[in-house]
């Protein structure tokens, strides 16, 4: 039996300090009428040589990013993990530790946290940042939740543009709470300055807008904040971190909260989680009496030595219950560390370049693949690693011939959006090489 | 052994011009500057200000911060309520290969055949152990899988146009999610009394219990480590009210194979893949939440789940009584990969042994511990046990968290404390299945050693830690909730 160390020997002689002469006495509270009594219908058990080639048999039926050339983005992207990223998430003094509430045995956890929150204000120039919630969806509905806790407004706004499934998580949780919930049309690809006042009043608790967008197109942040802060909202924006390295961020452009999805940042894609919810925002007792989740806070010790501990717990469920900022408890603790890895390893000059091979690398691809006749830009508005593309027929049917010479070339937008139902999105990662952006273009020729 | 080298706050060792990643030259012909491609308007006038450090200075410091954390695999920990069991190194090396690890999440049905059969698996394991046959994989963690279940009530109580039940019981013991999880979801929480058993006061849950009463939250074996004898009474008063029951199934570890919530009269509940199929803690997550509801509750679930048809696999989205999403994504997939092929690996005799096993060990430690604690309620208990620790803080001024404290100098994690409420000076103890007796002894022991210390030592314990008693009003106080360099310090807004 793997992982359990009784032997019989032990077990009799447990049993008999306990005084009880079998395990099963041990369960004599368990009423007869609710015991099953049966085995349960699993299969198994397996040798750990079963195993593995259980699970190699089964990973073999999928193509994945390793196998093919991976075009595909819509919030989670093929970027390079640097080896160090999986050497230091991989130390099991990190990865079978639990939540560092005792201080004294958890301080690699709690300054390697410290460190990502740090990283993490710096990366945005926003003032505050959490310990991690657990995706970029669920990290722009805590951001919702937080606006109407400082607003104490009941409205809120949302760009079509922002990512559909991030829209869907935000009407979840405002289907359940005293709040409306409003989207904005985004014909053009973005949202339009002009547009924007028309969707905001004094009862706006906050406007989200993602800037790239859904579409990988740029928004104007500017204007989104000085309307939202005109009327007295908050201004909610969700950002790409590696966009970081070259574009302006969430504090140049006045956001009051700014929250991502963190999986570019050395996380890998693995069918969509584990990934890192980033929340920062300004630094404002207001913001921070309503900030959810976990921080870290440094102080001294008894010996005046600088160390670190979870700080401003009243907030959390632990303590406030029913009326905690928010119900998390376990966040992404792991995905934080690899987060911080990955910026150290990367540094300034390594996130800027990054960027901006990405940008050159869409560029170049939008480029090729917009001179195959009937095959152009959707949106003429700016953009960064991720663009759309119309396409002539039927985009299911293109994207499988593509499957078939070996892309996962793009995303179909129709699922998401009826009227785009001709268009594709493409996101080019700095991974992506010439070859592989060319080849692409020639199979879509082929497949036209 | 404590190697400083390198562990510095990461910007104090910072030198302009150091680096670690590089990344190739551009080999797409791009010769125009950045600001042809995106407007300046849109650029950043210079780049993030991270630190600049050099491989070998970011292995030092990330590997040498990583020794000054207790885990599972360096120390036993018991820490209540968590299920610190040992996590199979196996489930990493499979976890890592690329035929998991790079499988985009909006990738085609038909390029996913393996992964989406590994998932289907999984949710058919998981209706199996819990006995509720319908499962979403969806929530991220176990307060995720709370909020989702009751986002499902709200909905089905909706459906049914009974949009009165606006109460959520949750008893006195209850994790803190699950209040917190019941007020996000727009109820109204009303708290049950425990009895002086530990059990939920039957008495005091009649008198709450009425037609407006949407959910009881109910954590069965509770986080007393005691089961429910009257679960089946209490599922049947809450039915025979038009109330649904929800199990918090953080203690899942203690009934697999054993007894199964839909047996025992619950409705919808959540697992932590994290706690009781062994996907490792990472520190604080990730964790995994998925939840299992009954048949009548199943068009309410989270879209997508897997379904099979014929030989095939497909992610079905189309769920129009669906709540929607609560995370973006098919869920922490990477945490119910690793739980799936712990499951695979146990198979049925194993996941009853575990049981079995978490039991006995709880048990033994627990008549260790009897010997030198008060336990307040009585045995057997199932996988875990809260003593007190009032007695000798009434006799020696030791506290429970002096005790914890005290603990880390022999090398053991603490067991969590202050938790639950009901019990003064708790220590919760969860020894899990995976520890020795051997392990067990020398824990009780070193517990039994510690009360007759010298109550000073035990007051300023730990020792032999890299820091000891940390400040923590000084830390709420001062708010330093990131790294600034020295020369601004004085003119942080919020040390005004």
């Amino acid at each position: 039996m793997p992982y359990i160390l009784n032997t019989p020997d032990d077990e009799k002689a447990m049993l008999a300090a306990i005084g009880v002469s079998s395990i099963e006495d041990l369960f004599a509270k368990v009423p007869p009428e609710v015991r099953l009594n049966r085995l349960l219908n699993i299969p198994g058990p397996m040798a750990e040589m079963e195993l593995q080639a259980h699970v190699l048999r089964l990973l073999a039926k999928n193509q994945s990013a390793a196998n093919t050339i991976c075009f595909l983005g819509g919030g989670a992207y093929d970027h390079f993990i640097p080896s160090v990223v999986d050497v230091i998430a991989g130390r099991s003094e990190y990865y079978t530790a639990y939540t560092p509430y005792q201080a004294e045995a958890s301080q690699g956890t709690l300054q390697a946290i410290f460190e990502y929150q740090s990283l993490m204000c710096v990366l945005t120039g926003m003032d505050v940042a959490n310990a991690s919630l657990y995706d970029g969806g669920s990290a722009t509905a805590e951001a919702m939740l937080m606006a109407l806790g400082i607003t104490k407004r009941s409205e809120v706004v949302v760009a079509e543009s922002v990512h559909p499934e991030y829209r869907q998580v935000l009407a979840t949780y405002a289907a359940n709470l005293n709040c409306q919930l409003r989207t904005v049309p985004t014909p053009e690809g973005f949202l339009n300055p002009n547009d924007i006042r028309a969707c905001l009043s004094e009862a706006t608790a906050c406007i989200i807008v993602q800037s790239p967008n859904f579409f990988g197109h740029l928004e104007d942040m500017e204007a989104v904040a000085a309307a939202a802060h005109s009327v007295g909202g908050l201004f909610v924006a969700s950002f790409d971190p590696i966009s970081l390295g070259i574009l302006q961020r969430p504090g140049d452009y006045r956001a009051d909260i700014a929250v991502a999805e963190g999986q570019g940042l050395g996380v890998p894609l693995q069918f969509g989680g584990p990934y890192l919810g980033i929340l920062t925002c300004r630094d404002d007792p207001r913001f921070l009496r309503k900030i959810p989740g976990r921080l870290v806070g440094e102080t001294v010790d008894r010996h005046g030595q600088r160390c670190w501990v979870l700080t401003l717990q009243p907030r959390e469920q632990h303590i406030a219950r029913a009326n905690a900022t928010s119900n998390i408890c376990t966040n992404q603790g792991l995905l934080a560390l690899r987060a911080a890895v990955y910026l150290t390893a990367l540094g300034p000059q390594g996130l800027k370049e990054t960027a901006e091979l990405c940008t050159r690398k869409a560029h170049y691809a939008a480029e090729q693949l917009t001179r195959i006749p009937g095959v152009s830009l959707r949106f003429r508005t700016p953009f960064f690693k991720e663009f759309t593309l119309r396409v002539p027929g039927d985009p299911i049917n293109l994207l499988a011939k593509l499957r078939s010479a070996g892309f996962l070339a793009g995303l179909p937008l129709g699922r998401w959006y009826p009227h785009l139902a001709d268009c594709i999105s493409i996101a080019v990662t700095e991974q992506r090489t010439q070859a592989e952006i060319d080849g692409l273009a020639a199979a879509l020729r082929d497949c036209l | 052994m404590n190697n400083t080298q390198s562990t510095e706050v990461l910007f104090e060792f910072s030198k302009p011009g150091r680096r670690c990643h590089r990344v190739p030259a551009c080999d797409v012909p791009s010769p125009q500057p950045l600001s042809e491609l995106i407007p300046a308007n849109f650029l950043a006038k210079s780049s993030p200000a991270l630190p600049e450090v050099g491989e070998i200075d970011l292995i030092r410091h990330f590997t040498n911060l990583s020794t000054r954390n207790m885990s599972i695999d360096t120390n036993f920990y018991p820490l209540g309520s968590c299920t610190m069991k040992y996590n199979p190194k196996r489930h990493e090396r499979l976890a890592s290969l690329p035929g998991f690890a790079a499988l985009h999440p909006l990738q085609d049905d038909s390029t996913l055949q393996g992964i989406l059969e590994i998932l289907y698996e999984m949710q058919q394991f998981l209706a199996e152990i819990s006995g509720l046959p319908a499962v979403s994989l969806q929530p991220a963690a176990g307060a995720q899988g709370e909020l989702t279940a009751l986002y499902v009530a709200a909905a089905y109580f909706r459906d049914k146009g009974e949009t009165h039940r606006r109460k959520v019981l949750v008893p006195d013991s209850a994790h803190g999610t699950n209040p917190a999880s019941a007020a996000l979801a727009g109820f109204d929480t009303v708290t049950i009394k425990s009895g002086l058993d530990g059990l939920v006061d039957l008495h005091d849950l009649k008198t709450k219990l009425s037609d407006d009463t949407a959910v009881f939250m109910i954590t069965n074996p509770n986080t007393l480590g005691l089961f429910e004898t009257q679960i089946k009474t209490i599922t049947d008063w809450l039915h025979a009210k038009g109330a649904l029951v929800y199990l918090d199934g953080a203690n899942m570890n203690a009934i697999l194979g054993i007894t199964r919530p839909g047996d025992f009269g619950a409705d919808m509940q959540h697992y932590n893949v994290h706690k009781t199929f062994t996907g490792p803690h990472g520190g604080g997550g990730p964790g995994s939440g998925p939840i299992a509801v009954r048949d009548f509750l199943a068009p309410y679930l989270p879209a997508p789940i897997v379904v099979k048809e014929g030989d095939q696999y497909r992610l079905n989205y189309d769920m129009p009584k669906s709540i929607g999403r609560v995370r973006s994504f098919f869920g922490n997939v990477g945490i119910l990969f690793r739980g799936y092929c712990y499951i695979r690996t146990l198979g049925a005799e194993g996941l009853k042994r575990v049981a079995q096993h978490a039991v006995l060990n709880a048990n033994y430690l627990r008549t260790r511990v009897a010997q030198i604690f008060d336990i307040p309620h009585p045995g057997p208990c199932m996988h875990e046990f809260v003593a007190s620790a009032r007695s000798l803080l009434r006799e020696r001024k030791i506290s429970a968290k002096d005790i914890c404290k005290r603990l880390l100098d022999y090398s053991f994690h603490a067991p969590t404390v202050y938790f639950p409420l009901v019990v003064p000076e708790a220590l919760m103890m969860e020894p899990t299945e995976t520890e020795s007796k051997e392990t067990l002894d020398a824990f009780a022991n070193t517990l039994a050693r510690i009360q007759d210390e010298d109550p000073e030592i035990v007051r300023t314990a730990p020792h032999t830690h890299i820091v000891s008693r940390p400040d923590e009003v000084k830390a709420a106080k001062d708010q330093k909730l990131r790294w600034k360099p020295p020369t601004a310090t004085s003119s942080l807004s919020h040390e005004r």
